[in-house]
């Protein structure tokens, strides 16, 4: 049978499994086919798991004799960036030298999805590490971004996106550590969440800033992303910086308080990027789901610097256990020395320039500039922003453009980090902050002829996941 | 930075890079280190990693997390190079 999968939601297919429409197989074998015909153009997949229809085998077992009763998302095919750990399989982080690396155990976040039975179709292309905004830096070759294939996808998560909206999975999961998996989302047409620090276990995420990484789905709409949200949330004693997650009873109500910083929105952003977010404002006040307030946070543009100094000091800690001895690739050379040397050139260009910056604002003479200040900015910062949401001036979420621009052009911002760094502005500052945001897809520019997809962002307090719900769902309903 | 101070740095990080490219890192680092020293101007400094009251400790039982030995096997199959129950590595003096 034919399933329309570019109108398909988890709710639209679990109704599908329950109804008899069509079996998880049936749509694992649509997905299968899709990317059989687009990955070679989009290049979202690093690999198809050849064990896909058996996983959806067993859980159309589970759907027959449990029904409504089993899980969720039961069935749900679903692509997994690759850098998130699965028992027995591949995983690289799109470096070399993980090449050959097999996981040795489940990221928590997987083990709490296979309670659900989903289908894993794969592992999805990325910047390497984790470090960038648009794919260039996989050693894997470039995400396309399905509106337009001579641009990119955006990044880190470039893959997982693309792969949702272009019909090679219906959900998947990202990660998150300036906008990683907010920024591609609004490049592509998606919507992105990027949780609470700790709230989704970093246990199996392999680590480039551990004090500002975290998991996050991608979907078509906001539901989706929540029901993902809610299966992989919660403490996990295998990382001591994870927190409870407690569902919330009573669901928030419109009209929401949005505050808007202004000053911040203004400069050096893209004219057609801000006349759809005021757009998006205005739909909101006029529909009487939201009251739009200005509000003055003078130390938000920090935000960008402060995380390029600590991001690198990470980035050099976390990529030192990478040395060709105990797992992923090894480059023999004439002694252990050379071995480390030889097998750490396979590092790309960004880990090269991290680590060396990573190891400078580290080093006993600069620290104190560049780290030790860093980490009080940052501080400086969450309070800022955290002052936002309390008091009797609070706002329900502070509401900025997900991204400065539409997608650009593959090739375009590749020379230049700094200018690629910048595409992080707005996202970054959740990051700095700890809180969760949302990424929500706004309506469309066009550039060269072809509809470009742009996105509007939402960031609400320490583990105010179910407010970012409402109001996106709320952009929903008055999207054009 | 220096040439010859960005070498030290990547001879301390272990990393081995072309003068070539060491150079063109070079270019890139100073751009992005005169961009984050704008942090320098934000008023208020004495705060560290308390004060975002992310960093404490958490403690668990000093005892075995685990039966030993029971992922000795897995962890070792990824190993490059492995002689026995060993990871093997050149001769270090």
């Amino acid at each position: 049978m034919k399933i329309s999968l570019n109108q398909l939601t988890i709710a639209k297919a679990r109704q599908g499994f329950l109804s008899g429409a069509f079996t998880a197989r049936d749509l694992t074998e649509a997905y299968l086919k899709k990317i059989e015909e687009k990955n070679a153009d989009i290049n979202a997949y690093l690999e198809v798991f050849d064990d896909a229809e058996s996983q959806a085998e067993e859980a159309d077992k589970i759907i027959k004799k449990k029904g409504a009763e089993s899980p969720q998302l039961c069935g749900i095919p679903l692509v997994i960036k690759d850098n998130i750990l699965i028992k027995g399989r591949c995983v690289s982080a799109a470096s070399k030298i993980l090449e050959g690396y097999r996981a040795t155990y489940d990221a928590t976040a997987i083990t709490k999805l296979k309670n659900h039975h989903p289908v894993f179709l794969g592992r999805a292309n990325m910047d390497e590490f984790a470090m960038g905004a648009s794919t260039e830096n996989s050693a894997f070759g470039v995400t396309k971004n399905p509106h337009d294939e001579t641009r990119v996808a955006g990044g880190s998560s470039g893959g997982s996106v693309a792969a949702v909206a272009a019909d090679l999975a219906l959900a998947s999961l990202g990660s998150d550590t300036a906008g990683s998996v907010r920024q591609p989302s609004a490049f592509c047409g998606t919507v992105g969440l990027k949780p609470t620090y700790g709230s989704v276990s970093r246990y199996g995420l392999i680590a480039m800033g551990s004090s500002l990484d975290v998991i996050g789905p991608i979907g078509k709409t906001v539901e989706d992303c929540e029901l993902l949200f809610s299966a992989m949330a919660g403490r996990d004693p295998l990382d001591s910086t994870s927190i409870e997650h407690s569902e919330r009873v009573k669901k928030p109500m419109p009209p929401f308080t949005i505050g808007v910083p202004g000053n911040f929105v203004k400069e050096g952003v893209d004219a057609d990027v801000v006349a759809n977010f005021r757009e998006t404002l205005a739909r909101l006040e006029r529909a009487g789901l939201a009251q739009v307030r200005e509000i003055n946070l003078p130390l938000l543009p920090y935000s960008l610097p402060a995380y390029y100094t600590i991001i690198p000091a990470e980035v050099s800690t976390n990529l030192a256990r990478f040395d060709g001895v105990k797992y992923g690739a090894h480059v023999s050379g004439n002694n252990l020395l050379e071995d480390y040397l030889e097998t750490r050139a396979l590092f790309g260009h960004e880990a090269h320039r991290r680590i060396l910056l990573g190891t400078y604002v580290l080093s006993a003479g600069h620290a104190d500039a560049y780290y030790n200040k860093a980490t009080a900015v940052r501080a400086l910062v969450r309070k800022e922003v955290c002052a936002a949401f309390s008091g009797k001036d609070a706002v329900d979420v502070i509401m900025t453009p997900t991204t400065p621009t539409p997608a650009f052009p593959i090739g375009e911002k590749a020379q230049d980090p700094l200018s690629m760094y910048l595409a992080d502005i707005f996202t970054v500052i959740a990051n700095i902050a700890g809180i969760p945001a949302l990424s929500v897809p706004s309506g469309v520019t066009v550039r060269d002829g072809k509809s470009l997809p742009l996105g509007v962002q939402l960031m609400g307090a320490h583990r105010r996941e179910d407010m970012l719900f409402a109001v996106g769902s709320a952009i929903e309903q008055v999207r054009g | 930075m220096d040439q010859k101070e960005l070498k030290h740095l990547a001879e301390l990080a272990r990393i081995r890079i072309s003068d070539e490219k060491l150079e063109a890192l070079r270019g890139d680092c100073d751009v992005i280190l005169k961009y984050v020293s704008q942090i320098k101007g934000v008023e208020g400094g004495a705060q560290t990693m308390e004060d975002l009251g992310l960093v404490h400790n958490v403690m668990r039982e000093d005892g075995e997390p685990h039966e030993s030995g029971i992922y000795s096997e897995e962890l070792l199959r990824e190993a490059p190079e492995r002689e026995g129950q060993f990871v093997k590595v050149k001769k270090i003096l």
